[in-house]
């Protein structure tokens, strides 16, 4: 019997020969951006030293950039741009929420420890 | 095709006419999966952040602990690790193409692109195994404690060792016998265990006790560009001085490294102790890097599985290419893990 209410949601991702050299266009692209990035990571990485001045500048600059990374590759790599905006809240709301308390709270909690080890001896 | 999860009867499961997320039930317990491991990672990166926070001891630095490649040696900071990184991106571009070709029903082009993935899978768990073992052996050098108790690693082109001369004979060496074999491991060994003699005016006349209870006399050649640089405090040389250079270096290094103490060097890493830093960053290393080796080595045995699987025509048959965007998933995600290894171990 043929049924009427099954959704074959695994056919809504379906796509033609028009679309896929557009959709490979952009893969290119992120491609490229995340090789640019990468690069400008490694060259910062190997030219300027901790001791520098503009060290605390190129510490954040790596953070964001891999933030960068890391939001390309997850919108449009594992396409959760394409996906409801359901879902992706779903998936990105509580774990960042959740991983911004555990870095706040340990970060804060080691500066203390630090302190407490360097006055008291460890 | 019954028991297909990626049909969904819309009324007994939602009791509505479709999905919330309209996903498929499969890619859903995906993400929810990837969740769950990132927070792993994330939980894992962060522990990592607390112990270099609150640790006393010079923490290692990217640049300087990651900088050979293979065949050329030292003074190439990060080239390596960066091409890893590029490698793996590569193979999450092959794969990302492989879900495309997917997408049009296109068998041969995702059968191309996942062989072009395990193969990215496959130089990505090479280069790691190399980074390793490199790791574990250390630099010629290794981290010497010199005179003053401070502790320093060394920089620079360590001489080569031509061949040890018998001078005083042992159970199996007579005098004057010459020794050409696995000379470097000898020396390392013997500088661990404090074998290696030489007065403190005469640094070039050194002799080494082997294990045989012969002695020896060094045939090295000379050092050249060395540097120490100080990682822990001592009551002369303070971490943050400027690197110690030239025949000061040398001198410093030698007299520590032939004083005949044991344990004034280290070679290399175990779960003990390592040449670079804190004995936690060996750990943290071993680890964090380990435990996504792991998953990048079961990403491969996964995309292996679904490419026979593309080969056999299942998922032809199935009318679309929903496997292969799944086990993507997992794939671009061990590459998002890496670029966040990548930052916070080697570069910040």
């Amino acid at each position: 019997m043929e049924r009427d209410d099954l959704i074959e949601y695994s056919l809504h991702t379906h796509h033609s020969e028009e679309q896929g050299v557009a959709i490979r266009k952009k893969i290119w692209f992120v491609t490229a951006l995340l090789t640019a990035l990468t690069a400008v990571e490694v060259f910062l990485g190997s030219y300027i030293h901790q001791s520098d001045a503009a060290w605390p500048y190129v510490k954040w600059a790596f953070i964001i950039m891999t933030l960068f990374k890391a939001g390309y590759i997850v919108m449009v790599f594992m396409h959760l741009g394409d996906e409801k905006k359901t879902l992706r809240y779903v998936v990105l709301v509580p774990y960042i929420l959740f991983l911004l308390y555990l870095i706040f709270i340990a970060l804060w909690e080691a500066l203390a420890v630090g302190e407490a080890w360097s006055t008291y001896g460890v | 095709m019954a028991g297909h999860t990626t049909e969904l009867d819309a009324k007994a499961l939602w009791g509505g006419k479709e999905s919330p997320f309209q996903t498929s039930y499969g890619k859903l317990m995906m993400w929810f999966f990837l969740v769950s491991d990132a927070l792993t990672f994330g939980g894992l990166l962060i522990a990592y952040g607390f112990t270099r926070h609150d640790a006393q001891d010079a923490w290692p630095i990217g640049e300087e602990t990651f900088n050979s490649l293979p065949f050329l040696g030292h003074g190439y900071p990060l080239i390596y690790v960066a091409l890893m990184t590029f490698i793996l991106i590569v193979s999450s571009v092959t794969m990302v193409l492989a879900v495309e070709a997917g997408h049009r029903m296109d068998r041969k082009g995702v059968t191309k692109w996942m062989i072009a993935t395990i193969i990215g899978g496959f130089f990505f768990l090479g280069s790691q195994a190399w980074e390793w073992s490199h790791f574990i052996h250390g630099s010629e050098f290794g981290k010497i404690e010199l005179a003053d108790g401070s502790q320093a690693i060394v920089k620079g082109h360590f001489g080569e060792i031509k061949s040890f001369t018998v001078v005083q004979a042992g159970k199996h060496h007579k005098k004057g016998d010459v020794v050409k074999e696995e000379l470097m491991h000898t020396f390392q060994h013997a500088a661990e265990k404090g074998h290696l003699f030489a007065q403190k005016d005469k640094l070039d006349d050194a002799v080494i006790l082997l294990e045989d209870g012969s002695v020896a006399k060094i045939n090295k050649e000379k050092d050249h560009e060395m540097k120490l640089i100080i990682k822990k405090d001592g009551s002369k040389n303070k971490i943050g001085d400027a690197p110690i250079e030239g025949d000061k270096a040398a001198k410093l290094y030698y007299e520590s490294l032939y004083s005949g103490e044991a344990d004034r060097v280290i070679y290399g890493a175990n779960l003990k102790q390592n040449e670079y830093g804190p004995q936690q960053y060996g750990q943290f290393f071993f680890f964090i890097t380990g435990f996504h080796g792991f998953h990048v080595f079961s990403g491969v045995m996964i995309n292996i599985l679904i490419c026979i699987g593309v080969l056999a025509g299942t998922y032809h048959k199935r009318g679309h290419y929903e496997m292969v965007e799944k086990t993507g998933l997992y794939w671009h995600f061990v590459d998002l893990v890496w670029v966040f290894v990548f930052t916070f171990f080697y570069l910040v």
